[in-house]
């Protein structure tokens, strides 16, 4: 008996769901607007308060791991094995210092008395909590799926390790690949709605 | 179907890497200039073009068959309407 794979079907799926975190991405990004429309002196103001260097830092770090996971993509369709398993290695690395760098960010807010529902944030102008409320709520979001993107990489990098993934049979590393690639889609449009705003 | 097979190649990538990190540097720059509500739009318009080229050379979708395509452009259509509905409900208040 042989067994029955359907590369298409499999890239479709990972696409049907892609446009729903698009569409879930899409619904927070309205929101950021209708506030920015009615509050737009202090979300400028808080957006002088994020680090431009961080938001800076944390583009390059992720253009340059989507660059890794493509480049591991066409390794493994060429068999170039080591070539893949270093893609996957230098994004799992990128993943890991964008979130040390998240981690350091949100750590020097805290400090400052900004997170939700502090005192400052609650008591100060209304438009800045709520752009405080959503940098947190969409850039939090977009560190979980971070999260699960490296653990989808990880997994792949096992499996090309195995010899599981392979140039003839790898719709699990391109579709770890593909939701990879759109956590920086959807940052590309975090770092200007939040950091460039000023 | 021809997109299974399709491979890019290194230097494609390496080439779409270098036009991501120069758009990167040009919308920086375009922020230090204070053109009032024009930089969100500048800025928004910088973020396209950077997602196209994640989308259609990372992605694959440049050489994906018409299915991929089309179902992409509709999700696009719908946050469009999406947005438009809210703030054309928002505007009237």
């Amino acid at each position: 008996m042989t067994a029955q794979t359907d590369p298409t079907g499999k890239k479709l799926g990972m696409w049907l769901f892609l446009y729903t975190e698009i569409v879930l991405f899409g619904g927070l990004f309205v929101l950021y607007a209708v506030y920015f429309a009615g509050y737009t002196e202090d979300f400028i103001a808080g957006a002088k308060e994020l680090d431009l260097f961080f938001g800076v830092v944390n583009t390059i770090i992720l253009l340059i791991s989507s660059f890794c996971v493509a480049a591991g993509v066409t390794a493994v369709q060429k068999a170039h094995n080591r070539i893949a398993l270093a893609g996957l290695w230098g994004a799992l690395a990128c993943g890991a210092i964008f979130l040390v760098n998240k981690y350091i960010e949100w750590g020097h807010k805290f400090a400052y008395g900004i997170y939700p529902g502090s005192d400052r944030l609650v008591d100060g102008p209304a438009g800045q909590n709520l752009f405080f409320g959503l940098y947190f709520v969409v850039t939090g979001l977009h560190g979980l799926h971070i999260i699960i993107g490296m653990t989808l990489l990880a997994v792949s990098l096992v499996l090309v390790t195995r010899q599981k993934i392979t140039a003839q049979s790898n719709a699990m590393l391109e579709n770890s690949g593909l939701y990879w690639h759109l956590v920086d889609l959807i940052w590309i449009f975090i770092f200007p709605l939040f950091y460039l705003v000023v | 179907m021809a997109s299974e097979s399709h491979i890019i190649e290194y230097k494609t990538l390496g080439l779409t890497l270098a036009a991501l990190l120069v758009l990167t540097g040009v919308t920086v720059g375009a922020a230090s200039i204070d053109l009032g509500r024009v930089n969100v739009w500048i800025a928004l318009m910088i973020a396209s073009v950077k997602a196209g080229f994640v989308l259609l050379v990372f992605m694959h979708m440049r050489w994906e068959g018409r299915t991929l395509q089309w179902s992409f452009l509709a999700t696009v259509l719908f946050l469009a309407v999406m947005i438009g509905f809210i703030f054309w409900d928002v505007a009237f208040r």
